[in-house]
């Protein structure tokens, strides 16, 4: 039995939380949330130098070819750090997708340039408020030109190439569309978490290489999400576990009623459940770790699994850690809302826990047909 | 990472699975009837049979030092045999509380005769024991305890009253704590003793448990004589003893005892038509099902972390103190959910009626004791907060006051 990381990877979680207590401390996510740049540029050359974007791209393309396990360990450190940098979009997504369906020709164009941060990478799937279903994508790929309209495009303000699930035909297919390229439009959106800036993306006529084969996107598509909720479930158990350490350092610093506000079973008891409901995600997300670096068979099960209990942990997590800190945590000033908006922000990138809860319970009736 | 045996896991699961598989099939047993005292006895024989071919190859004592009659294994070794005996009904049940908490306090605190005496019996299965600690007054206080000791001679004299004794109807032997000196705050005042459970004045009277079961007892106690030379640690210092064992007693429950699980809903949810259709296409219960699943699924991986540490021979981490306080709680959200898909039948318990043998009607009455045994979900969230967590304890009004000048409630 052994369901933990290795030595060698613990060293390298570790070093990624020195490298980000340094680099990435809140002030950062601050300045991107209250300003107008699409990320942290110094901090993302800084993750492209230390190879951990290309940590899961093999060598072939540009990367270091160390596994799954290793980006794991990464996410979940970037996690704990809310880094401002589009390190979900680029790599869990984009290059993912890349990687999976892509030409060895595409590969060898897109991957090097993702790997080293050159490039931000996005998908592009939501077209309004609401579900996207297949059968309801209005934006259509025709003869390589792409034509239609994205919103909520995660990182889509500081991304230079996206992945976009569009109509093809009577299916779905996903296009690779350079953002650089005519006929393509970008305009900043208000949201609720601002230290990852999304876009909305007007395509008129833009070119685009098809990625995998026609028509038969929307299974891939969902199958890059899978493999992408595993690692974004690190990053969110991560953030919950520094919810969890700023609810317990404040506990153990504010008095009230002449007493430490940690010494109250109301307190006391809500930190318990933050700790309870982390860890529950935790090793949900173990779990799944292990399904997508072995490719396991039970992977869409696990990933949804581990999205469903670290999406709840660090939504559970940032709004009791706003309430243990009573009115500061909704100052502008104090970091609370910082955790509280990426929490918000993963919860929705890949889709709502309510959509994934459905696919979980799909999966077990597989399971129970087979 | 991988879900594999090591080498010498590997060798010791085949070994044990060699020899359950040629002496466990001859002791396999249904549970006990607790209703019927003649089944519960031959039930109790069978059991010290188990148990005694149990010590016979070697398994019955598996992290024990060898001079105790164990195996000198690793916990590891231990967790693996488990896994191989539950896949036989045998009945080991008896034993768990006298192996896991009491035998153990017996050798930190015992002198060698008291060891020579009673580990190997105990090992052997010739001996039951039983754990006299929670009073009417003191349960999740245990400190509490009103049960009166007094000194006279090279005896002591002991009055009062236990409860919630799992077992001491058939135990040989108990371990007890009591109060030596009223006068000294709640946790000093306190000292421990082991009693042979036929001593005069020791009356058991089961207690009827609202699911029906019966395997607790109230234990009185009546100018019961007790030798001197069976007080573990000195007069006085009871609670450092029964700290000792309280640790034991949270790794034993948490351990385990779940009567439905969520396959079982699963399996409910497509056999039972609501109004809008099979219970399975009903969002509500779909959603239900996924956010238990993933709990469930969160404390059995939580388990193979533990696991996980065992088999490098490292100390688990903190986190699997989060069991019962997840699986107790969803037990009895099972239990209620289970029953409402029935709907207006949802509440007979005839097993021939009843979906799964009436298994969620029993969680329903089942799951508010596990709530509560072995650290109410309160107490384990304290445990957690304090222990892992660091936060402060509770301020403690009673810290300094003589135990006979706190005030009494009902």
């Amino acid at each position: 039995m052994n369901l933990d990381f290795s030595d060698d990877q613990k060293m390298l979680k570790d070093q990624a939380r020195k490298v980000l207590s340094e680099k990435s401390p809140p002030g950062a996510n601050r300045a991107v949330l209250e300003g107008t740049a699409p990320y942290d540029a110094k901090l993302w050359a800084q993750v492209g130098e230390l190879g951990w974007l290309g940590c899961a791209i093999p060598e072939a393309y540009g990367g270091l070819g160390l596994g799954y396990l290793e980006l794991c360990v990464i996410a979940e450190e970037l996690g704990r750090a809310i880094a401002p940098v589009p390190v979900s979009s680029s790599i869990y997504l984009a290059a993912e997708a890349i990687l999976r369906l892509g030409t060895e020709e595409q590969k060898q164009a897109h991957l090097p340039r993702l790997a080293a941060g050159e490039v931000v990478g996005t998908l592009a799937l939501a077209e309004g408020v609401g579900v996207p279903r297949p059968e309801r994508l209005e934006t259509r790929l025709e003869g390589g030109r792409l034509t239609g309209r994205k919103i909520a495009v995660p990182d889509g303000l500081g991304a230079g190439l996206a992945v976009v699930a569009a109509r093809e035909g009577q299916g779905v297919s996903i296009a690779l569309v350079d953002l650089s390229e005519k006929g393509v439009g970008r305009a900043a959106e208000r949201s609720i978490d601002p230290s990852r800036k999304s876009a909305t993306l007007t395509f008129e006529g833009a070119r685009a290489e098809r990625l995998g084969p026609a028509g038969e996107g929307w299974a891939e598509l969902q199958a890059v999400l899978s493999r992408a909720a595993v690692l974004v479930a690190f990053e969110q158990v991560g953030g919950a576990d520094a919810c969890l350490a700023i609810a317990r350092d404040y506990a153990l610093s504010r008095y009230a009623f002449g007493r430490l506000i940690g010494s109250f079973q109301a307190i006391k008891h809500k930190l318990a459940d933050m700790y309870t409901h982390t860890e529950l995600a935790r090793s949900n997300a173990y779990y799944a770790a292990w399904a997508l670096s072995t490719d396991a068979p039970e992977l869409p099960l696990a990933a949804a699994s581990a999205r469903v209990s670290a999406s709840h942990a660090f939504d559970y997590a940032a709004k009791e850690m706003l309430q243990t800190l009573g009115g500061m945590g909704i100052t502008w000033e104090a970091d609370g809302h910082l955790y509280l908006r990426r929490a918000a922000g993963l919860r929705l990138l890949l889709g709502a826990p309510r959509g994934w809860k459905e696919r979980l319970v799909r999966e077990l009736e597989r399971r129970n047909a087979a | 990472m991988n879900f594999d045996d090591t080498p010498e896991e590997a060798a010791f699961r085949a070994e044990a699975r060699d020899w359950l598989a040629r002496t466990a099939p001859k002791f396999v047993t249904p549970g006990p009837d607790e209703a019927d005292d003649a089944r519960e006895a031959a039930y109790i024989r069978r059991a010290k049979a188990w148990q005694a071919a149990k010590a016979e190859g070697g398994y019955a004592a598996i992290t024990w030092p060898k001079e105790f009659g164990g195996r000198g294994g690793r916990p590891i070794e231990q967790v693996i045999y488990s896994q191989e005996e539950r896949r036989y009904s045998v009945p080991s049940g008896p034993f768990q509380i006298g192996l896991g908490m009491c035998v153990p306090t017996v050798m930190t605190w015992g002198d060698d005769a008291a060891r020579k005496r009673f580990v190997g019996p105990a090992v052997r299965g010739e001996e039951i024991w039983c754990q006299l600690f929670s009073e009417p007054a003191a349960g999740s206080d245990l400190a509490g305890i009103r049960t009166r000791s007094e000194k006279k001679g090279d005896e002591w004299i002991v009055n009062g009253q236990k409860v919630w004794t799992s077992g001491a109807h058939y135990s040989d032997w108990g371990i007890l704590v009591t109060r030596s000196d009223p006068s000294q705050p709640k946790h000093k005042g306190l000292t421990f003793f082991y009693l042979d459970m036929k001593s005069p004045g020791v009356e058991v009277r089961p207690i009827q448990q609202i699911w029906g079961g019966a395997n607790f007892n109230e234990v009185y106690f009546n100018d019961v004589r007790i030798p001197d030379s069976q007080r573990f640690g000195a007069p006085g210092e009871g609670w450092k003893v029964a700290l000792t064992m309280l640790m034991h007693e949270r790794l034993a429950i948490s351990a385990g005892q779940v009567t439905t699980d969520v396959k079982d809903f699963f399996e409910l949810a497509g056999e039972i038509e609501l109004e809008t259709g099979p219970a399975l296409e009903n969002a509500a219960v779909r959603e239900q099902i996924a956010d238990w699943y993933v709990r469930s699924e969160g404390l059995k991986f939580t388990t193979y972390r533990a696991l996980t540490a065992l088999s490098r021979g490292e100390t688990p981490g903190p986190e699997g103190s989060i069991g019962k306080v997840v699986s107790a709680p969803q037990l009895q959200a099972l239990g209620t959910l289970g029953m409402d898909l029935g709907d207006m039948a949802g509440g007979l318990t005839e097993e021939d009626v009843a979906p799964l043998k009436a298994a969620f009607q029993r969680a329903y009455l089942f799951a508010p004791g596990l709530r509560i045994a072995g650290g109410t979900d309160e107490i384990l969230r304290n445990i957690v907060a304090e222990r892992v967590l660091g936060l402060p304890p509770d301020i403690r009004v009673d810290k300094s006051v003589a135990f006979n000048e706190l005030p009494v409630g009902r």
